[in-house]
């Protein structure tokens, strides 16, 4: 009995041993891999690293979110909160956006604004997908826009850039590590459905990333940076929506 | 014939039995699983409770038929905990899950103590078995081995509805999504996904609600310690003097007595 019993304590100390270096050498690797979320503090830390690494690591830089036809677009799309009070903001509107430009900088060759006839005059692309919010529910639209990846590559990225981080008129700021920045169904979209983006839905250039929550798809695009450190934003967390106290990784 | 519960105490050696019952991997696993599998019913509410409404295909949101309205309110502001939770305890039980079904495997486990065997579905033992399970009487059952029932629900837990609800809950996964569609194909949509998630979890509730009725009916202390220690020790607690519902509460006309008389 005795000897079974230390056996045990052996291989049960021995097993926790090696599952502790493991994981302390596992959290090193990703974190040279950028593998490791900004909310990666405390016990759902543990769990948040888990899921984008193997998100991450499973999906890879290219796999694509499922488009759908014309036929599947969804009749209702509900409007989650309201267009931005800011004055700015209603400064532009009332001249249709005119005077609106999307600035462009932070770990690039040469920031630059750029205006709605400027962004409409690149390569226009169209995606018919899937949105959920992170309630439950969810709606298929179609989206006109120009990749992001094309923008940035006007600006020129540097090597070292590791995430692009997004300040909309409102205070729903996020962020997206370049993966998804570079991603061909990242969009600024601005057009839903065939008409010009409505003012409800983010008027007038929203994000769009496919493959994550609607959460991250913010909308009344006002700025984009691109860092190395994401620490230098807000609380770190990445956004408005982990200071909040939700996810920053939406892939879910 | 009665089944033995075994003396008190070894009439070779004088010490008292100790029936070896659960293996390591068997009762490092169940515990985990039980933290995880609690986490996760929480944080599940938590989430559910943002949308409370089903719905089948792939969009739904109000304003569209729903498959199936849920007599709960809408509470939002949940949903962030609630899925920081949900996913670290989803990740402790497919660590677990994972660690069982190769442990099972490799200690005989599932051959030994879950399968039933083909004698055991014979529709009379089946028969008898359920109806000690009606009448609360599953204290006559033998303790040294996992009766029918038993076998039945553990096998489709851990190998349809845990694999269901894994799956299920993936397939709502944007990113997941985008890796293998088929996955959304397969449950029909992320909505029926979603749908199917809820009802494979509600069965697990359901599963965990009647393995706790059934653990305290058959005296909860001797059972958890056993699931602790491995071993089921001093007999004449364990296996316990039968008390069941049907004893406590004795209806007439179902003929039973505490013990049975099986023959």
């Amino acid at each position: 009995m005795s000897r079974l019993l230390s056996r045990r304590r052996v291989l049960t100390t021995g097993l926790t041993a090696a599952a502790g270096l493991t994981g302390l050498g596992a959290f090193h690797a990703a974190g040279r891999n950028g593998l490791i979320p900004p909310d990666h503090f405390g016990l759902f830390g543990v769990g948040e690293t888990l899921t984008y690494a193997a998100q991450r690591i499973l999906a890879g830089d290219h796999s694509l979110a499922r488009e759908f036809s014309r036929a599947d677009i969804s009749k209702v799309i509900p409007v989650n909160g309201a267009a931005p009070e800011n004055v700015d903001y209603h400064r532009l509107l009332a001249d249709d956006f005119r005077d609106w430009r999307l600035r462009v900088d932070g770990l690039v060759a040469q920031p630059r604004s750029f205006s709605l006839a400027e962004l409409k005059s690149y390569p226009s692309h169209t995606q018919i997908t899937h949105q959920a919010c992170e309630e439950g529910w969810s709606f298929i639209a179609e989206w006109t826009g120009v990749r992001l990846s094309y923008v940035l590559e006007l600006v020129g990225v540097a090597p070292h850039a590791r995430y692009a981080v997004f300040f909309p008129f409102d205070e729903f700021w996020e962020s997206i590590d370049m993966a998804d920045a570079l991603h061909p169904q990242t969009f600024l979209a601005y057009g839903m459905n065939g008409e010009t983006m409505p003012i409800d839905h983010g008027a007038p250039v929203r994000l769009r990333v496919a493959r994550q929550l609607g959460y991250k798809s913010i909308k009344y695009l006002s700025r984009l940076t691109l860092t190395d450190s994401i620490e230098k934003f807000g609380k770190g967390l990445g956004g408005a929506n982990p200071e909040w106290g939700y996810s920053w990784w939406a892939g879910i | 014939m009665v089944r033995s519960r075994g003396p008190l105490v070894d009439a070779a050696t004088g010490k008292p039995n100790v029936m070896p019952r659960h293996g390591l991997v068997v009762r490092i696993t169940h515990w985990l699983t039980a933290i995880g599998t609690f986490a996760l019913i929480v944080s599940g509410i938590a989430i559910l409770l943002a949308h409370p409404r089903l719905y089948w295909g792939e969009t739904g949101a109000v304003g569209t038929d729903s498959f199936i309205d849920l007599p709960i309110p809408f509470v939002f502001g949940h949903s962030g905990w609630g899925r920081y939770l949900h996913f670290l305890a989803a990740w402790v039980c497919v660590a677990s899950g994972a660690l069982y079904i190769v442990g099972g495997f490799a200690t005989h486990h599932f051959g030994r103590h879950l399968f039933p065997s083909r004698h055991d579905l014979a529709w009379p033992n089946l028969r008898r078995t359920i109806a000690d399970h009606v009448r609360f009487s599953v204290s006559r059952q033998s303790h040294d081995s996992y009766n029918v029932v038993q076998r039945v629900s553990y096998v489709i837990v851990v190998f349809v509805a845990g694999p269901l609800v894994l799956l299920s809950g993936l397939a709502f996964s944007p990113m997941l999504a985008s890796v293998t569609p088929a996955l959304v194909g397969m449950f029909g949509g992320q909505q029926s996904a979603r749908t199917i998630h809820f009802f494979a979890a509600a069965a697990v509730v359901l599963f965990v609600l009647v393995h706790l009725t059934m653990v305290s009916l058959t005296g909860f202390v001797a059972r958890v310690r056993a699931m602790i220690t491995g071993e089921a020790r001093d007999a004449g607690a364990w296996p316990r003097p039968a008390l069941s519902l049907s004893q406590a509460c004795p209806r007439p006309g179902l003929g039973l007595t505490p013990g049975g008389e099986e023959s």
